[in-house]
């Protein structure tokens, strides 16, 4: 816009948002809301034992993902860590796979072979759902690479930028400082996102990592742009995050974003929340990202009818809980053709002494 | 050129060719042959790339990649800091991403800091996955000792390395396989695990000028006798020709039979080879404790303890860091006086 269409006395600026349709805000809102009533269910379901293994809630957090997807292309690559149902769903997986993997099912969209921590989603350019804290970083790093590879080397493809998701935890992960290195060295287009929730497991982030009032040191160290971000309002998200994702695309640079957040649950299912009190909690869930935005669409800018609203509450409700029956009367993984299946592309005689691999059933998602 | 990942399709080589003669006046080190496969198999697939400390603007630490800079540039022969977690980690996701990274360890033994990215990333990627990412990597540097490094550089992985489902490793003894299989490798779509040795470097044999691909688990008779049956991979199957050559002149003639590759294992022609010797020397420079000579072993009692007529005998490296001063160190290697002994053991 040249600068005679702005009056002298303009307090407010044009943001990324304002271009945001009623129709793309709404469907933030329904992600949103459908994030937290799939996370509701797989604690249930969890606390009912349909769920094994180490199971990490999303809760509180579902502005992030929503917020930062809206500003980046479909085929962008995005990497995460453990806490992954949130980013897959917004990612595009059915909540039927997703909830199927947990269930430990065929029908998940690992095949059941991964579970709660690695939900990988190819048709959505989801790689994965991390384990180990820290690790994805030189993975999204690799990933980031190999776009702008395919852009230089190849001369195919298109700028992409890649998402690399973390915990604050991963702060202190030595995979995570080797990755930023090499990314600030090589000009790899990856965006570094700390989802910061402020605390790893039990332990709060003054109390794991130097420098938590400003991780812009961090980034600096490595040459790498920074963007502090409030992630309890996804509109004000979106406004810090598209600009600064479309500089990282255009240079092909990459960035690194501190990004305040809270989770409502504990760590895992198996934490009693001794370290924080409840009026922390409390105090953060009044601020809350999806009664926040439910407000602005319904009350302040009236684009959501109440009806609309409504429909879409019930339509949530029906579609998680449907994915919990798809879930329990999927079959299980056949032992005989999926326990020796997916370990080698390549088959050969003689790779394991105990019998030879095959390979199973074409994923679901495939 | 304007082509996309997915534009790019290169079938899997013929692996049921006959291959070129073995012997040959084309007489290159062990490094060249190394090259050579990088360098034929770069020219074909551009998604391959080189990354590692020092390949590129220094010509590789070892001199593996010497001119691969000039010919191929910098976008596909990278320089890394030295941060192999980090690289080996980036390599994961180009691979995932379509692309076929070489990430090259100056040693394997300074792998062990990328452990995470290598042994939880790359071969579980698959199946964490359900089938929808694979990891089409080669690691490849120098492993076991090399001269008087001491025991942090002189670390011989493939015991540690070889326990963990989804990858592949091979480990050749000879410019001839070092080319041939490389190539295999590099057309491979599992992360392939390539381990050298700076002490073959220099070696120098017949490597054939054209294309060719040594299929992996086919093991190949270095010597033949119907004494004893000598099993080993990579730099120690050099100690076990001289072993079998000093047998020899006393009227002992072994078979020597070179793994190439111990992910997959040919226990077959372990099997064909103790048929006619009913007797076993397995030869591994790893430690002892767990190593790929116990593998073997079991492999070998699990299947085929009827023809045996001796209890097998495993020759490691000993039970001890790796030492410094040269007589130690020597003492310390599988060398060729241990097979000897070991095998007129069997023979008693």
């Amino acid at each position: 816009m040249s600068s005679t269409e702005v009056k002298p006395d303009a307090q407010r600026r044009a943001k990324p948002s304002d271009e945001l349709t009623p129709e793309t805000l709404n469907k933030w809102l329904y992600d949103m809301m459908l994030i937290r009533e799939f996370e509701l269910r797989t604690m249930a379901a969890y606390q009912q034992a349909k769920i094994g293994g180490f199971c990490h809630i999303y809760i509180g957090q579902e502005a992030t993902v929503v917020g930062t997807f809206g500003a980046v292309n479909h085929d962008d690559p995005i990497i995460t860590a453990y806490r992954d149902h949130g980013h897959a769903l917004a990612r595009g997986m059915h909540p039927n796979h997703c909830m199927a993997e947990m269930f430990g099912k065929i029908t998940g969209c690992a095949k059941g072979k991964g579970g709660s921590m690695h939900m990988f989603d190819k048709p959505n350019h989801l790689y994965g759902g991390h384990g180990i804290v820290g690790a994805q970083t030189p993975v999204g790093t690799g990933l980031a690479f190999g776009a702008k590879y395919e852009l230089e080397v190849l001369g195919g493809g298109t700028k992409k930028v890649c998402l690399a998701y973390l915990g604050d935890g991963a702060l202190n992960q030595g995979a995570l400082h080797e990755a930023m290195n090499l990314a600030g060295l090589l000009s790899i287009p990856v965006i570094y996102i700390v989802e910061n929730n402020g605390y790893s497991m039990g332990t709060s982030i003054q109390r794991g990592t130097t420098m938590a009032h400003d991780l812009g040191a961090k980034a600096a160290a490595y040459g790498i742009d920074f963007l502090e971000v409030d992630g309890f309002d996804v509109i004000d998200l979106y406004d810090g995050f598209k600009p600064f994702a479309d500089a990282c695309r255009e240079k092909q640079r990459p960035g690194f974003v501190d990004l305040k957040t809270y989770r409502y649950q504990g760590h895992s299912m198996s934490d009693p929340q001794k370290y924080r009190t409840k009026e922390e909690v409390s105090q953060f869930q009044e601020k809350d990202s999806i009664d926040r935005l439910a407000h602005l669409l319904l009350n302040e800018r009236g684009t959501l009818g109440e009806d609309e609203y409504k429909a879409m509450q019930k339509e949530i409700k029906e579609i998680v809980k449907e994915s919990i029956k798809f879930s329990e009367s999927s079959p299980d993984p056949d032992v005989e053709a999926e326990l020796y299946s997916d370990v080698y592309a390549n088959i050969e005689p003689n790779l394991s002494p105990t019998r030879d691999y095959n390979h199973g059933a074409k994923n679901d998602l495939l | 050129m304007t082509t996309t990942i997915a534009d790019i399709d290169i079938p899997a080589p013929n692996l049921t060719a006959e291959l070129p003669p073995f012997e040959g006046d084309r007489v290159i080190q062990f490094r060249e042959a190394l090259r050579e496969a990088m360098s034929e198999e770069m020219r074909r697939d551009p998604r391959i790339f080189l990354m590692g400390e020092e390949v590129a603007e220094y010509n590789g630490a070892y001199k593996v990649s010497q001119g691969m800079l000039e010919e191929f540039g910098a976008k596909r022969i990278i320089d890394s800091p030295i941060s192999e977690n980090g690289f080996a980690g980036l390599g994961i996701g180009a691979a995932m991403y379509g692309l076929r990274p070489i990430i090259e360890f100056m040693s394997w033994s300074f792998s062990l800091v990328a452990a995470d990215q290598i042994l939880n990333n790359a071969p579980k990627m698959l199946y964490m996955s359900g089938g929808q990412w694979g990891c089409p990597i080669v690691f490849r540097g120098n492993d076991g000792a090399g001269g008087q490094l001491g025991s942090t550089h002189s670390w011989c992985v493939e015991a540690l390395y070889a326990n963990v489902p989804g990858l592949k490793m091979a480990i050749p003894s000879c410019p001839y396989d070092a080319k041939g299989l490389l190539k295999t490798a590099l057309r491979d779509p599992d992360p392939v695990f390539f381990l050298e040795s700076e002490r073959m470097l220099g070696d120098k044999a017949h490597v054939p000028e054209e294309e060719y691909y040594i299929p992996f688990g086919q093991a190949e008779l270095r010597r033949e006798g119907d004494s004893c049956t000598v099993v080993s991979f990579g730099r120690p199957v050099n100690f076990c020709i001289e072993a079998a050559d000093q047998l020899a002149a006393e009227g002992i003639n072994v078979d020597v039979l070179d793994m190439r590759t111990i992910r997959p294992l040919d226990v077959e022609a372990i099997e064909r080879s103790l048929r006619k010797t009913n007797r076993i020397v397995v030869v591994d420079q790893s430690w002892p404790f767990a190593s790929i000579a116990s593998e073997v072993i079991t492999q070998v009692i699990e299947r085929f303890f009827d023809y045996l007529d001796h209890q097998p005998i495993r020759v490691n490296s000993d039970d001890v860091p790796a030492p410094y001063a040269k007589p130690l160190e020597q003492a310390f290697l599988p060398h060729a006086g241990k097979i000897v002994e070991a095998v007129k053991q069997t023979l008693s």
